[in-house]
């Protein structure tokens, strides 16, 4: 029953999509206030149409509703109540569901909240964001649909990858996605902007709200991903430059590169053509990146080539909007003229740079994922293209992106002098060249990348401090929210180099066999593995180690490290023991017996210095994003720029009658 | 139901025990050694995982591979001998950082490539500007 009601719900999703976009774009054509208001109003039936769609969907797997396939596939009735919830999204139908909804309540945010935007502006973007929904409901009906029947219904399910069954990962799905499909917003107001052949400052301000909300979701998104991968993958990585990270990583870049650049068209009306041409960049590779992922395509060229519909969908789709939007855009770009011009030693030239290495650093990521892939299809030879790399290709190109980082938001606009700036980042300049010394001194040359590495995260962390220090001290005006948004993404960003470093230069491992009673130092760390025992739980079996630690100052903690057994799918996971600090953690996983002694362990222990630095760091650039949404500006806009749009069309009707 | 429950988890721990990264068994005795006995499995794709070192999987074919490096390793063999002998054997497709032979150079020039075009393509729209100012 339930299940019939999503179907029709998303059925119904359908026409209305396709009357957003055709009442949309006609109502704008022919000036029409009432096709217009049709178009505002299919946008959020369709986004009330898919809640209820996906909210049956999930209600079926609570229930555990196995006459669903999905359900029966990717559930089991004694799963706890989190990932019976967590699963409804954890696997391609579901996913693919929660896709359409968030670009469908990307819409209804549109047809509510966008009335500071041109009617007919707004009315284009929601033509182009029902097209999409349209498209990708077609999708989901035809090549994925999440409420096919299983008869006769299955006894039970299969159960979710047991792997999977963790906190941060059951919310990461929502929050990439919110991030990933937010950029269609971006997207829609880039082809409307087109469209009308001109961009006003309304727009720049929609622009950048879109891309810092979806972008701060995306950060969160891929930090709890990373989270997830360090704590429950055993090995204490953070990130594995996996063909499906990069997916995430590419469109994160862009959309950076795109709420810098949106902020100069905001302020300045430069850089106009090139925040359109990033906005439709932005989307097409969040769309290249569900198809990565989607399409089965990345494990291997032949198990897309077996089963090609659902990619070669994706991949119809992704080709009809990315081209289109492309060819609209050389055809109509020129229209859109910048307002004013700059010096190369500006904050726009600061922010060109920016967007420079940014685009450059995806690209790199771009060919590197999708290599393999373009040879095997060419030639046959099959070769991987793995961390080494992306360790030694794109770190370079972030390098002078982190140096520069401190420099942009003390410069002047339109023209700036970098010895200004550099004066007024001295004291950081010394305290970051300090530390590479200091590091120098305490731990040695080897390896060289390193201390100069985690001296630029201590320039860029100091220089934001030195320039919230001195804005304030200056008193001319208050900073806004927006200024400390920024303040505290960049000092996010050197937060998260300094975690990064640190864990990838200073990390120590031991791989030892112990028994009871056993003992061994690490770090300052002396760690007794006191004894084995067994646990039952909800769904699956444990065997668990308890160590105990003392530490240099005294302190004796316990930690648990744990392996377990899921027998409904017959696999295991380990849950390594971390005690978490700002200094570092301590990370145990337990291993195998490798000795005749039945107690015998195999255990590893990490040490990973300041490794909670990077999501600390990844925090800090989420927070200043919601931060910058927070600012005065974006607020007083809707109510102030209504009443501006109603005296504009009062003046033009009293023209018109005079 | 708990007491038919633990024999079956012995015997499933016991079956996943052939399978674990790395193992205190493994290493070399020499630390020089061992050390380049890890920066090579960290290069080495296990070839039945996804996206995997050999170094990092615990698959039982790491563990061979991890073995056979070490074995080719104290046998004398030089870093650049013991991957020849791997891409022989296996296959380019075990390394995970790409040779820099033929096609594979675009790979590695792209982000200068990209980096030069983009810089070409600034510079060129700049002078425009500034043609037009």
């Amino acid at each position: 029953m339930i299940a019939n009601i999503g179907l029709l719900a998303l059925a119904l999703a359908l026409p209305i999509a396709l009357l957003q976009t055709g009442a949309s774009f006609w109502g704008a054509r022919r000036h029409r206030d009432a096709l217009m208001q049709v178009g505002r109003n299919a946008a959020l039936i369709q986004a009330a149409l898919l809640t209820v769609a996906f909210a049956c969907l999930v209600t079926a797997f609570l229930r555990s509703d196995f006459s669903l396939a999905l359900v029966a596939m990717h559930s089991h009735s004694t799963k706890p109540f989190l990932y019976k919830f967590a699963a409804s999204w954890g696997n391609h139908e579901g996913s693919l569901a929660l896709w359409v909804l968030v670009l469908a309540l990307a819409g209804g945010a549109l047809a509510i909240r966008g009335e500071s935007l041109a009617p007919r502006l707004r009315a284009h973007a929601l033509g182009v964001q029902g097209m999409l929904g349209a498209l990708f409901t077609c999708f989901l009906l035809f090549a994925s649909n999440p409420f096919e029947r299983l008869t006769p219904p299955a006894p039970d399910g299969l159960g979710l990858n047991p792997v999977l069954q963790d906190p941060a990962l059951a919310i990461h799905p929502p929050f990439l996605y919110l991030g990933y499909v937010g950029l269609s917003l971006p997207f829609s107001l880039a082809v409307a902007a087109l469209l009308e052949g001109r961009i006003s400052s309304d727009w720049a301000r929609w622009l950048r709200l879109a891309t810092l909300a979806s972008w701060s979701a995306l950060t969160i998104g891929i930090a709890l991903g990373s989270w997830w991968a360090y704590r429950e993958l055993g090995w204490g990585g953070f990130w594995f430059w996996d063909p499906v990270e990069n997916a995430s990583l590419m469109p994160w870049l862009v959309a950076i590169a795109l709420l810098h650049c949106a902020a100069i068209v905001e302020k300045r009306g430069a850089l106009r053509q090139w925040s359109v041409l990033l906005a439709i960049l932005a989307f097409s590779l969040a769309m290249l990146g569900t198809f990565l992922v989607r399409s089965g395509v990345l494990v291997s060229v032949h198990s897309f080539a077996t089963d090609p519909t659902r990619g070669i969908f994706i991949l119809a789709i992704l080709a009809c909007v990315s081209g289109g939007a492309l060819l609209l855009f050389a055809a109509r770009a020129a229209r859109l003229r910048d307002d004013s011009l700059f010096a190369p030693v500006s904050r726009e030239g600061a922010v060109l740079i920016n967007n420079l290495l940014l685009c450059c650093g995806c690209a790199t990521i771009l060919v590197g994922t999708l290599y393999p892939l373009a040879l095997e299809t060419l030639s046959g030879a099959k070769v991987s293209v793995g961390a080494p790399f992306f360790n030694l290709t794109f770190a370079p190109l972030m390098l002078p992106l982190f140096l520069l980082l401190p420099l942009g938001p003390v410069l002047a606009w339109k023209r700036g002098s970098l010895l200004g700036a550099l004066q007024r980042l001295q004291f950081a300049a010394f305290v970051g060249l300090a530390a590479v010394v200091g590091i120098l001194v305490y731990r040695g040359v080897a390896p060289l990348w390193a201390p100069l590495a985690f001296g630029l995260g201590v320039w860029m962390l100091v220089g934001v401090c030195c320039e919230v220090f001195e804005r304030l001290r200056a008193r001319e005006s208050r900073p806004g929210a927006s200024f400390w948004g920024m303040s505290l993404a960049h000092a996010g960003m050197g937060v998260l180099l300094l975690g990064i470093v640190s864990h990838s230069a200073w990390s120590i491992e031991r791989i030892e066999s112990l028994r009871p009673g056993d003992s061994l130092d690490i770090a300052g760390f002396n760690i007794t593995f006191e004894n084995l025992s067994r646990a039952l739980g909800d769904n699956f079996l444990a065997e668990q180690a308890l160590l105990r630690v003392r530490s240099g100052n005294g302190d004796v903690f316990d930690l648990t490290a744990e392996r377990r057994v899921y027998p409904i799918r017959a696999t295991s996971t380990s849950e390594s023991a971390v005690n978490y600090a700002l200094a570092g953690d301590l990370y145990v996983v337990l291993g195998d017996n490798w000795t005749a002694e039945a107690e015998a362990r195999v255990f590893r222990f990490y040490w990973n210095p300041l490794v909670s630095l990077i999501w600390l760091g990844a925090a800090l650039m989420a927070i200043g994003g919601g931060c910058c949404l927070a600012d005065r500006r974006y607020r007083a806009s809707r109510r102030e720029a209504k009443r501006g749009w109603e005296i504009r069309q009062r003046n033009f009707s009293a023209d018109e009658i005079q | 139901m708990k007491r038919l429950l633990i024999p079956f988890a012995a015997a499933v721990f016991a079956f996943a025990n052939a399978s674990m990264a790395l193992q205190p068994d493994e290493r070399l005795d020499d630390p020089v050694l061992e050390a380049r006995a890890r920066a090579l499995a960290a290069e080495m794709r296990c070839l039945v995982c996804q996206n995997q070192s050999i170094d990092d999987s615990s698959a039982p074919f790491a563990r061979d591979v991890r073995l056979l490096l070490r074995s080719r390793l104290e046998a004398g063999d030089t870093d650049e001998e013991v991957r020849a002998f791997l891409v022989d054997r296996y296959g380019e497709f075990i390394l995970l950082k790409p040779t820099t032979k033929g096609a594979n150079l675009i790979l590695w020039l792209s982000p200068l490539l990209a980096l030069a075009f983009a810089s070409v393509v600034v510079w060129w729209y700049y002078r425009r500007w500034r043609a037009r100012d």
